[in-house]
């Protein structure tokens, strides 16, 4: 049983961080050279880690699976970046961010990791525009905002819609200086397959280097993973193909707890799916939804294209239902009301699954070039995939996989219960309960890696003694070699006759349709018979072309997928064992007489954090209890 | 203007670069790719068609991809002859089957540059465009030390020209595109971002000269203005970088040849 303490700081609320941050352990500035730390992931939470670090003085060693960390999904990020500077005068504060982001998550996050994430928001800006990132700003020279999703205020930063992108390369670039600087020993085209743990702490990983096929063992003082998140479970997501789950599985599966798996974000606005040759769901930004309108016909089957739809037939879904929020509705909230439209008979394109974002009521109003100036780059990319031009015609989105709130149990100082193993980013599950809301993902990446982090693992790091860092001749790297060898040969010496992509294609359907938007009892029974079958199907019959020495994607690919099948299992047995609907986990037996989400804050206000106990043995089901100090838990209300 | 082809499907014949690895030699090989839906990105058709060879027991095609939607830079593949392939301001992933049709022959290869070895089929080492970002292409801000984001104005016009130059996704197109597989529109295009910003001036001289002169030790070569470097742009970076930072290097080569050298300041405190 594995002994989950959060580690929460006594104290008022607004007062815990800044409490904790004077009574955490130093390491004293000529003693950080002596501490390695290994980073593996370069997105926004890695690159910020590794390089605030090795500012600090610490040397970091790090691993990423991409050429280059500049290609980290954190890029593709679009609609902007949160903050609580009340730069617009509309009553924002630290408080109110911290509320909207705590009752975006259906009250299923901790209040002292979201109240800190509200407070270093306004760092990060600070941070970032240091570094160069060009977000938007007005004519005087000031910084612009916009709106996103669960917030009444104008608080998200922008850069265009490539937000991501610049964060991204804001970190980069603070990464490659710290490397040509000799700081930082960076690693690319490395992929971390496993973790060593020696007497009870995280001290080490091992690498397969995929363009040469050479496994090397790396030990370390500490380990930090900021790998990202694991929607590429389903096949079809918005996620960058590369993007997996295999750092943080096998960290499971040496012993790591994983949290909430079952909370997954599916986004409202993304492009429909055309077909079953299709790789890749393209996500239109939220920030769409400040100007645009999402309706659906009102008689289901309406052949009609859009222009011929007179007003009156029209239903404005979201504005109707939610009033207040209209448009900008939280994700799952906005979603579930497209799936029921779609449900029903209204969905509009050729497949049905679909509903229409329409520009025409912004476009009458503020004129075309201003719509091109804030959207321009979405639309092109609309165009370029659709060959549909949506200054004409409205767009047409569907719902699909975009984030995992679930991850890896962290501590508040990040910390996962392997000692010395922390967790940042998207990989971890602190932050976001069981919905994030619109550009809470980049505030959340940059807050663990610039101004978490660089206090919280030096509270550790004080208590290792230096220079303890075990050699990679010990017996546990060796283990840990001849496994991840192990696994290679295994999929190597298959030599089935179905490809890695059948399998990927197949588990992502039992995904989608059992553990998706809405989930019922008997459909993730019926997943939980599926995914092993699946497995023991991928096991005898899988085709992995090649050799495991030179580079080999396909390898790669099966590697990861065999890690989503047995991580889909898990995903299904979390939604089943919780019998409650919250945020993005909604259970159709648990719903309110309007088809809200009905949560159980008797039985389920709690996180539930999976310990691996044995491929041959159920996992078992640990939980922290979520005590609420300071706010009341209450029905989530857009209405 | 690309031509759309809104047939259903179609078939075409791939030649296609394969090299087993960065020391042997590489040849085109010709693979039919049938069936094909014109709403297919070419990254998905050659999904297809690899699950096809490792069916018939060949090595499927190795082709660096990631997002898939424009922004990671990995995608890089020359098509007909044109790095990124048909379609203006797009990348690789962002092209379309349906701006080909039914019996052509598509000719894939890498991007070819000496600074960009081929590591396998497809697949290239662009490691050399980091190593100029570690050079210098960056503003030395620790976590922490920021001032107030607000504190320094930033002119719109200003703030906009950094941020079309800051949308370079580092995909060595326009190397690829050059005769002379120059990178000065990658390294200007960096070097103006971060110029155009005020708080990028401390750095200004340093970063240039940096910059350029570690591009021109990895071997990439000189530009002769002929601008297929932009043509060839996903993100139709303009080549007035290019310009831009040439003056920016002639200034910063003036100043750095002609600068008294600073006193020693550094030393311990009492």
């Amino acid at each position: 049983m594995a002994t989950l303490n959060s580690k929460i700081p006594t104290g008022p609320l607004a007062e815990k961080w800044r409490k904790h941050k004077t009574e955490i352990k130093l390491v004293n500035p000529a003693n950080k050279r002596k501490y390695e730390v290994i980073v593996v992931g370069a997105g926004l939470a890695g690159a910020s880690a590794a390089s605030s670090l090795a500012d600090l003085g610490y040397k970091v060693k790090c691993f990423v699976f991409h050429d280059s960390p500049r290609r980290a999904h954190s890029i593709a990020a679009q609609g902007g970046i949160n903050a609580a500077k009340n730069y617009q005068n509309d009553g924002d504060s630290v408080h109110r961010l911290f509320y909207d982001t705590l009752k975006g998550g259906d009250y299923r996050a901790r209040e002292a990791n979201v109240h800190r994430l509200a407070e270093v928001s306004v760092n990060i800006i600070d941070q970032c525009v240091a570094q160069g990132v060009p977000f938007a700003r007005e004519y005087g020279g000031l910084l612009a905002n916009r709106s996103f999703g669960g917030a009444q205020v104008s608080r998200t930063f922008y850069a265009r819609g490539q937000t991501g992108q610049q964060l991204l390369l804001g970190a980069y670039s603070a990464l490659s200086r710290t490397v040509g600087a000799g700081a930082v020993d960076l690693h690319t085209n490395s992929e971390m397959l496993d973790l060593v743990v020696v007497n009870g702490q995280a001290k080490g990983v091992i690498i397969r280097n995929l363009v040469t096929g050479v496994i090397s063992r790396h030990s370390a003082d500490a380990v930090i993973l900021a790998t990202g998140g694991y929607g590429n479970v389903f096949n079809l997501s918005t996620y960058a193909r590369g993007s997996n789950t295999t750092a943080i599985w096998r960290a499971y599966k040496r012993g790591a707890c994983m949290a909430n798996p079952c909370y997954t974000q599916i986004h409202p606005t993304c492009i429909p799916v055309s077909g079953d040759y299709q790789s890749k769901l393209t996500l239109m930004s939220e920030s769409l939804r400040n100007d645009g309108r999402i309706w659906a016909p009102k008689k289901s089957g309406d052949a009609r294209t859009a222009a011929d739809i007179p007003e009156s037939d029209r239903d404005y879904f979201l504005e109707r239902l939610y009033p207040s929020f209209g448009n900008l509705a939280p994700r799952d909230i906005a979603s579930r009301a497209a799936k029921r439209v779609c449900d029903e008979g209204r969905g509009v394109g050729t497949t049905g699954l679909g509903v229409y974002l329409d520009f025409a009521d912004a476009i009458g109003r503020l004129g075309e070039p201003a719509v091109r100036e804030r959207y321009g780059n979405l639309f092109d990319i609309y165009h370029e995939i659709t060959a549909e031009n949506a200054y004409k015609a409205p767009m047409r989105i569907y719902p699909a996989v975009h984030y995992t709130m679930g991850g890896l149990w962290v501590d508040y100082n990040l910390m996962s219960n392997i000692p010395g193993l922390f967790v940042l980013g998207e990989a971890n599950f602190s932050d976001h309960g069981a919905n994030r809301l619109g550009a809470s993902a980049l505030m959340q990446g940059l807050a663990d890696g610039y101004f978490v982090i660089p206090y919280t693992v030096g509270d550790y790091l004080a208590g290792q003694k230096s220079g303890s860092r075990p050699s990679t001749d010990g017996a546990e790297f060796k283990q840990a070699e001849d496994n991840v060898r192990g696994l290679s040969n295994r999929l190597l010496a298959t030599k089935g006759k179905q490809p890695v992509s059948y399998f990927h294609k197949k588990l992502g359907k039992i995904i989608w349709d059992h553990c998706g938007m809405s989930r019922t009892k008997a459909g993730l029974e019926s997943a939980l018979q599926k995914i092993p079958a699946l497995r023991e199907e991928f096991n005898a019959t899988v085709n992995v072309p090649g050799s495991a020495e030179t580079l080999n994607q396909s390898l790669e690919k099966a590697g990861r997928v065999a890690d989503f099948i047995e991580l889909g299992e898990l995903m299904c047995r979390d939604a089943l064992t919780r019998e409650e609907s919250c945020g993005g986990h909604f259970r159709e037996e648990h719903q309110e007489a309007d088809g809200e989400c009905k949560r159980d804050d008797q039985n389920f206000a709690h996180v539930a954090a999976w310990e691996y106990q044995g491929d041959s043995k159920s996992p078992l089901r640990n939980t922290e209890p979520l005590n609420y100090e300071f706010t009341k838990m209450s029905v989530r209300n857009y209405k | 203007m690309v031509a759309v082809n809104t047939q259903k499907l179609f078939s075409v014949t791939l030649r296609v670069w394969r090299q087993a690895g960065p020391a042997q030699p590489g040849k085109f090989v010709e693979y039919p790719a049938k069936d094909l839906n014109p709403n297919m990105s070419f990254l998905e058709m050659l999904d297809v068609v690899n699950d096809e060879l490792a069916a018939q027991g060949i090595e499927p095609i190795a082709f660096a991809h990631d997002c898939r939607e424009g922004i990671c830079g990995t995608c890089s593949c020359t098509i007909n002859g044109k790095p990124h392939g048909p379609g203006k301001g797009v990348a690789t992933c962002q092209t379309y089957m349906r701006s080909f049709s039914d019996g052509d022959t598509i000719v894939v290869e890498p991007f070819r540059a000496r600074a960009f070895p081929v590591i396998k089929d497809l697949v290239i080492d662009r490691a050399a465009f980091d190593k100029i970002q570690q050079a210098g292409g960056f503003i030395t801000a620790r976590a922490g030390s920021a001032p107030e984001a607000n504190a320094l104005p930033i002119a719109k016009g200003d703030a906009d020209l950094a941020m079309d130059a800051a949308q370079c996704i580092g995909c060595g197109a326009c190397v690829a595109a050059c005769k002379n597989a120059s990178a000065m529109l990658f390294v200007s295009a960096k070097v103006s971002h971060l110029g155009l910003l005020p708080q990028g001036q401390a750095e200004r001289d340093r970063r240039v000269l940096a910059m350029v002169n570690t591009m021109d030790a990895l071997g990439f070569g000189s530009c002769t203005n002929q601008y297929e470097c932009s043509a060839a742009c996903p993100k139709l970076i303009s080549h007035d970088f290019i310009a831009r930072m040439n003056r920016d290097y002639v200034k910063a080569s003036f100043r750095s040849a002609f600068k008294a050298a600073p006193a020693n300041t550094s030393g311990g405190g009492a």
